[in-house]
């Protein structure tokens, strides 16, 4: 039996975004910025991408229909620290992310709200873009705990940091459970820094 | 062996190791501001958490508030929905929170610093991409997502990687009309948008040591853009001039003591960096991106790149900047036409900003086609900035003086482009829609350029424009 919220695997067909720097403002418009919750992003993903697009972008093409794995180029994520970004990816259905790799403060958003973010050389993501857009009802298995992603034909070994691996592996990738395991430690810091409890007893 | 400012805060803040290797890091100074907490909030409801330390939190509303009038209700309903959230999040809690009506507010970023939140030694975060900024002070200070800020609300702490130390060297002296955005441009085309991911950037070196605390947040704001989520300056006489006084600095009898912490926060002489570069402060000229990120970026003098010139990917990335930007490969920057002018965000508000456009405004005039916008970046900046005459001078030169807010950085309230207009903008972000149209495009450049194209109509070398002194 694994323990609740392990996530050790993602398996289903892929759809791809091209191109470098794909920043969090293309992937969620900061207009969807003004909302009180993360319910309404999902039917915003790339909006204004997919209307200069005009249907062409496959966010838009029918054959990506539930697609759960998304294949991108380098550094996609950058710019904003806008949970919102991951939050409208996986409301569209996206469970895992395949990619050259990834903005940083996007990764560990994508970590938290359970997303897996696995990085390729660029040749390989390239042929994974081929892939999809060839066959796209190749449906991808993805092993988190190994970092091997399985076309069925072919297998690509992933890289994927040690520390996001064994978040989704022990089911502590929403740290919040983990970090109120301490108590008394978060206090003795808080007395013990001076520009808190005060400078004269330093 | 030395140790690095970034070793000795972290090990000062890890309440402890996480089993997956990450560490447990005490928040010092937490910012928040109305869009990325209210489901932050929401979700401590769920769990039936409270704010952990209430009084280590501080609330703004700056993406949302309009800048033509402070009257609420807004007349934008969703602006209205978004205070009246955050205002409800905070009711009860202890946690301060800066309004208009308190006269404190501002961006986030402009006022931490400015009432003296922001201090050397410390670890600070805010749901806000632009936390770096407060590495100015010798801080090491994270922009973080809401599940992040959620963490951080409940517990004081949060869970993350320690990353990489790079030292980034600028010894020399800048030229007259070259600025602090000027270098940290510089630096981002150096090392690229995607450079500094898993690094913090820690910046050396004669330039930083001369510059003033202003500009030091100009730097550290954009350490973001080269990809580092944190960046900072070590603390210096500089740094302690600027903050002692302020609101919520240490009282004067505690002075000596929070110096000898402060100094001993510094990275040592000998300390250790995972990697080190250098640009040379001299040759650093005013730098205006063509492209659709902060590392598409030339000097003024220079000609837009082309796609030829490179190989594989990045071909085709110049390719979509260029299409976008409606720009030719080869053309000059300088004599491009610009629709807006917009002089603001937490980038580039603060009072020496307003000083420095001012002064290039002065006596000149915005052309009728050329909508321009000065925006100070909280309250105080703007009461500052009126008690030296400096909104008459822009608005006798035809700028719009509006109330303290992010603006037009990013078009969450009513200031935005309208289809295809092209923007010289003092702000961090150039990307496609970023300021508020899908079409519409940003040029990037300090805000003496920006007084400069504003006044000019078009993109102009500010050094043509000052007289130097002497």
């Amino acid at each position: 039996m694994t323990k609740e919220g392990t996530i050790f695997s993602v398996s289903g067909t892929g759809i791809l975004v091209r191109g470098n720097d794909i920043d969090t403002d293309r992937i969620i418009p900061a207009r969807y910025l003004r909302e009180i919750t993360f319910e309404n992003l999902g039917p915003h993903a790339f909006e204004d991408d997919r209307k200069q697009l005009n249907g062409q972008h496959p966010f838009d093409d029918q054959r990506f229909n539930g697609a759960r794995v998304l294949v991108v180029n380098r550094n996609f994520g950058s710019g904003s620290s806008r949970e919102h970004a991951p939050q409208a990816l996986m409301r569209h259905g996206i469970s895992a992310i395949v990619g050259e790799s990834f903005a940083e403060i996007f990764l560990g958003n994508c970590t938290v709200i359970g997303i897996p973010c696995l990085t390729l050389p660029s040749e390989q993501v390239e042929s994974l873009q081929s892939l999809v857009e060839e066959a796209p009802d190749t449906v991808f298995s993805i092993d988190v705990s190994t970092g091997a992603i399985s076309t069925g034909q072919a297998t690509y070994q992933a890289q994927i940091p040690e520390a996001i691996q064994r978040a989704f592996t022990t089911g502590e990738w929403d740290a919040l459970a983990t970090l109120l395991e301490v108590d008394h430690e978060i206090t003795d810091m808080h007395h013990g820094l001076p520009y808190i409890s005060g400078w004269e007893n330093h | 062996m030395g140790r690095t400012l970034l070793d000795k805060v972290w090990d000062a803040h890890a309440v402890r190791e996480l089993p997956n290797g990450q560490t447990q890091l005490f928040i010092g100074l937490h910012l928040v501001h109305e869009v990325t907490s209210p489901q932050a909030f929401q979700m401590l409801r769920e769990r039936g958490l409270k704010v952990r330390y209430p009084d280590r939190t501080f609330a703004t509303v700056d993406h949302i508030i309009p800048t033509d009038g402070a009257e609420r209700p807004f007349a934008d309903g969703m602006a209205e929905q978004m205070f009246v959230t955050i205002e409800d999040n905070l009711a009860g809690t202890g946690i301060p929170f800066f309004t208009r009506a308190g006269g404190r507010q501002g961006i986030v970023h402009v006022i931490g610093p400015e009432l003296g939140l922001t201090q050397p030694g410390m670890t600070i975060a805010c749901g806000d991409s632009h936390t770096s900024t407060h590495g100015a002070f010798g801080s090491i200070a994270f922009g973080i997502g809401t599940s992040q800020v959620r963490d951080v609300l409940a517990t004081q702490t949060m869970a993350v990687g320690k990353p990489l130390c790079r030292r980034i060297t600028v010894d020399g002296k800048l030229a007259a009309g070259v600025y602090a955005k000027d270098v940290i441009l510089a630096i981002i085309g150096k090392l690229g948008v995607q450079g500094g991911v898993g690094y913090a950037y820690e910046y050396a070196g004669e330039v930083f040591d001369g510059m003033t605390m202003d500009e030091r947040m100009t730097v550290c704001n954009m350490s973001i853009e080269g990809g580092a989520r944190v960046g900072y300056v070590n603390p210096d006489a500089t740094t302690y001039a600027y903050v002692t006084g302020r609101e919520y600095a240490p009282a004067r009898n505690d002075l000596v003591k929070a110096r000898a912490w402060w100094d001993a926060m510094a990275s040592d002489e000998d300390a250790v960096y995972d990697d080190e570069t250098e640009l040379d402060g001299d040759s650093i000229p005013p730098m205006v991106t063509w492209g659709i990120n902060p590392g598409q970026v030339v000097g003024v003098d220079a000609e837009i790149p082309s796609p030829a010139d490179v190989e594989g990917p990045d071909r085709q990335s110049i390719q979509e900047a260029l299409d976008h930007m409606q720009l030719r490969a080869g053309d000059s920057i300088a004599g491009t036409p610009i629709d807006v002018a917009f002089v603001g965000s937490c980038t580039n508000s603060r009072i020496s900003d307003l000083r420095e456009a001012a002064r290039i405004v002065e006596g000149r005039r915005v052309p009728n086609q050329v909508k321009a916008l000065a925006v100070p970046g909280s309250q105080r900046v703007k009461v500052e900035a009126e008690a030296e005459g400096l909104h008459e001078i822009f608005q006798s030169a035809g700028f719009e003086w509006r109330e303290a807010g992010c603006s037009m950085c990013l078009a969450m309230n009513p200031d935005k482009l309208v289809a295809d207009q092209i923007c010289a903008s003092s702000s961090n972000r150039n990307f496609k829609g970023r300021q508020g149209s899908p079409l519409g495009r940003t040029l990037l450049m300090s805000p003496a350029m920006v007084a400069a194209a504003a006044v000019a109509g078009e993109v102009v070398d500010v050094r043509s424009m000052i007289t130097v002194a002497g």
